[in-house]
């Protein structure tokens, strides 16, 4: 009757939004008296598999199939289906993220299960298993019960405080019968950006708007975002104007972030761009202009000119790296 | 942009595009009946963005370029969402189907669209990366299952080449490049296709293009709202002055607890 998570890792580690993922399944399994039986899709390390006992993780079922180092939505399905099965799981817990997306629905469907998609509580079993998630964009929450027998639950990262402990999971192999279909797409190429931080996961994050006039004035801002190791965004009309890739476009149509801090220079901050980053829990507004709505939503504002703000807060975090290494 | 290769085979591909309505995005959003419902008194609604801007206009240009012959609408709502649905059509598409059911559970609208889909069998289904209301993201994931097809998503960039699609895709970081055989679920984004403005002439055609309702097949949801909940009022700015960045870091630091 174990709780279910399925793990993510890259380059031969666990990714630290899944170890967020074990310690919330760890939590659901000590309210309901069960245990974690942590996913490890593809090749991994022993001993970063064990590590996941300090999360709570009871054991390890682990699949090591190289092919699954990639993404196969269908064949990570056939994995869950199997150890949820094996396990007799009734809850099984994924991340709000590209991945997690691709796969947590598909499983839902196949077992007729409720989904959660983007969780940002803890169930409260008081009242059936109701769990909070943000809608329109974040300007409004709802507070969601599964009433089916068997729960999906996929969790927005950076919400949920680690914990480390000690312990040390077992490792099982787990068998799976796979078919073709479950390989049926093939992966031609990937470009990783050098040296780019993953927007969705950042915690920390500079953002641009059209206030910085134009393409040629975003090198002060990448001065300042890696000065502090943060991810880099901007506001629609930025993208839209090809100043900056598309993918960095956060708002109601873009990307959703939700860093420890946001940082937004030059941006007017309307109600379609706040809807892709107020789930951040510190914001940062620098912008000439004092009426800007954005410094509603803000916990620091500066009111001056960007081109002449930003290479002073760089300067002045420069310093500050200096003095708390 | 989508490829001209198809073009050479004779166009033959049914494409379903699915279609939810949604707040216009600058709504703000008011509570009522003790928090258990949204006041949607005075809301315009519109076509989900990602479904209208992408999935739909990605679906046009592969009709126009050859490679696709027919393209349907697909929407689960009452009769409340039909003008939406003419809006869309204003865009193009050959007809629209309503599956008369109100859902907010992603299960029950998947199934409701599966089941539609089994009986046409489409080469194609695209669908938005997710819907601006309720944020899940996860009905075409779902129906893709549901049909036991490939499902890509988050998707930049379609090409088909005969039987195959070559989509590009976000992952963490970067961009990467799959393949796979038709038929395939695709939720799209930004880079699929350019958004378009509809025409008058798409609009006086809209009216005449088929909108059908169907029965829904009898599901049950598994989720249900409880309860909604506004996010808490910021508790007051603190302003620092342009030239004293050292205590803004410092605020960070000590205040915010970020660096
Ligand atoms: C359907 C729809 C969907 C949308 N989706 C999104 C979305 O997902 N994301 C998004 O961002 N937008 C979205 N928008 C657009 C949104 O409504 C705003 O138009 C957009 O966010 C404005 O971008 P901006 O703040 O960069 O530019 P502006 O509104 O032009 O604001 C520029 C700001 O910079 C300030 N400024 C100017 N010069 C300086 C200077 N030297 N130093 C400091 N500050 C300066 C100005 O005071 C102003 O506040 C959407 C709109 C619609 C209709
Ligand atoms: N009621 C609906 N009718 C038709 N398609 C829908 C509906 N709800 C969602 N979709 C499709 O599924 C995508 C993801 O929606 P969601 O899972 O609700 O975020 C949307 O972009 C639509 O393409």
């Amino acid at each position: 009757m174990s709780v279910i998570v399925l793990v993510e890792h890259t380059e031969g580690s666990i990714k630290k939004k899944s170890l967020e993922a074990v310690q919330y399944a760890t939590s659901i399994a000590q309210k309901t008296g069960t245990t974690v039986s942590a996913i490890v899709l593809g090749t991994l390390p022993n001993d970063e598999m064990e590590n996941l006992g300090q999360y709570g993780a009871h054991k390890v079922l682990n699949v090591p199939d190289a092919r699954l180092n990639e993404l196969h939505p269908r064949a990570y399905t056939t994995a869950l289906l199997t150890a949820a099965q094996q396990e007799a799981s009734k809850i099984i817990i994924m991340l709000h993220d590209i991945n997690g997306r691709a796969v947590a629905p598909r499983v839902a469907g196949k077992l007729k299960a409720g989904l959660v998609a983007g969780a940002l509580s803890y169930p409260d079993l008081d009242k059936g298993f109701v769990i909070k998630k943000a809608v329109f964009s974040g300007k409004a929450f709802a507070h969601v019960n599964i009433t089916s027998d068997v729960k999906v639950i996929t969790l927005i990262p950076n919400t949920f405080q680690l914990n480390k402990g000690e312990g040390k999971a077992s490792i099982e192999k787990l068998d799976v019968n796979f078919s073709d279909n479950d390989f049926g797409i093939t992966v031609k190429e990937v470009n990783k950006i050098k040296g780019e931080i993953p927007l969705a996961d950042a915690q920390l994050v500079v953002s641009g708007g059209r206030g910085l006039k134009g393409p040629e004035n975003w090198g002060i801002l990448e001065d300042l975002a890696k000065e502090l190791g943060a991810a880099t965004a901007c506001s629609r009309p930025v993208a839209d104007a090809h100043w900056r890739p598309h993918h960095e476009h956060v708002g109601q149509t873009g990307g959703t972030v939700r860093p420890d801090l946001y940082i937004a220079v030059g941006i007017s901050g309307a109600i379609q761009h706040l809807a892709g980053v107020n789930g951040s829990k510190n914001i940062v507004v620098i912008n000439k202009d004092p009426e800007a709505p954005f410094f509603k939503a803000a916990n620091y504002g500066v009111v001056g000119d960007a081109l002449e703000v930003l290479p002073k807060l760089t300067e002045a975090v420069k310093k500050f790296r200096q003095n708390h290494k | 942009m989508v490829s001209l290769f198809g073009r050479f085979r004779g166009g033959y591909m049914k494409i379903l595009v699915c279609i939810s309505q949604v707040p216009d995005t600058s709504t703000k959003i008011v509570l009522k009946d003790d928090n258990t419902a949204i006041n949607n008194q005075g809301t315009t609604y519109i076509v989900n963005p990602y479904d209208e801007w992408y999935a739909l206009v990605c679906a046009l240009e592969l009709k126009e370029s050859g490679t696709a012959s027919d393209i349907h609408l697909i929407t689960v709502g009452k009769a409340d969402v039909e003008p939406v649905i003419r809006k869309a059509l204003a865009l193009g598409g050959d007809e629209a189907i309503r599956i008369d059911a109100d859902s907010n559970d992603p299960f029950q609208t998947a199934t409701y669209i599966a089941e539609y889909a089994k009986s046409v069998s489409y080469d194609l289904i695209l669908c938005g990366k997710e819907s601006i209301d309720y944020n899940n993201g996860a009905v075409g994931a779902m129906l893709a299952g549901l049909l036991d097809i490939d499902y890509i998503g988050f998707a930049t960039d379609i090409q088909i080449n005969g039987s195959s699609v070559i989509v590009k895709r976000e992952i963490e970081g970067g961009e990467e490049t799959d393949a796979c055989s038709l038929p395939v679920v695709i939720a799209c984004q930004k880079g699929v296709a350019e958004a378009r403005i509809p025409n008058m002439r798409g609009i006086m055609a809209a009216r005449t293009r088929p909108l059908k309702a169907v029965t829904p097949v009898a599901v049950d949801p598994v989720t249900e709202i409880l309860a909604y909940e506004l996010p808490p009022a910021k508790a007051g700015i603190k302003l620092i002055e342009a030239d004293n960045m050292d205590e803004l870091v410092a605020l960070l630091h000590t205040e915010a607890k970020v660096l």
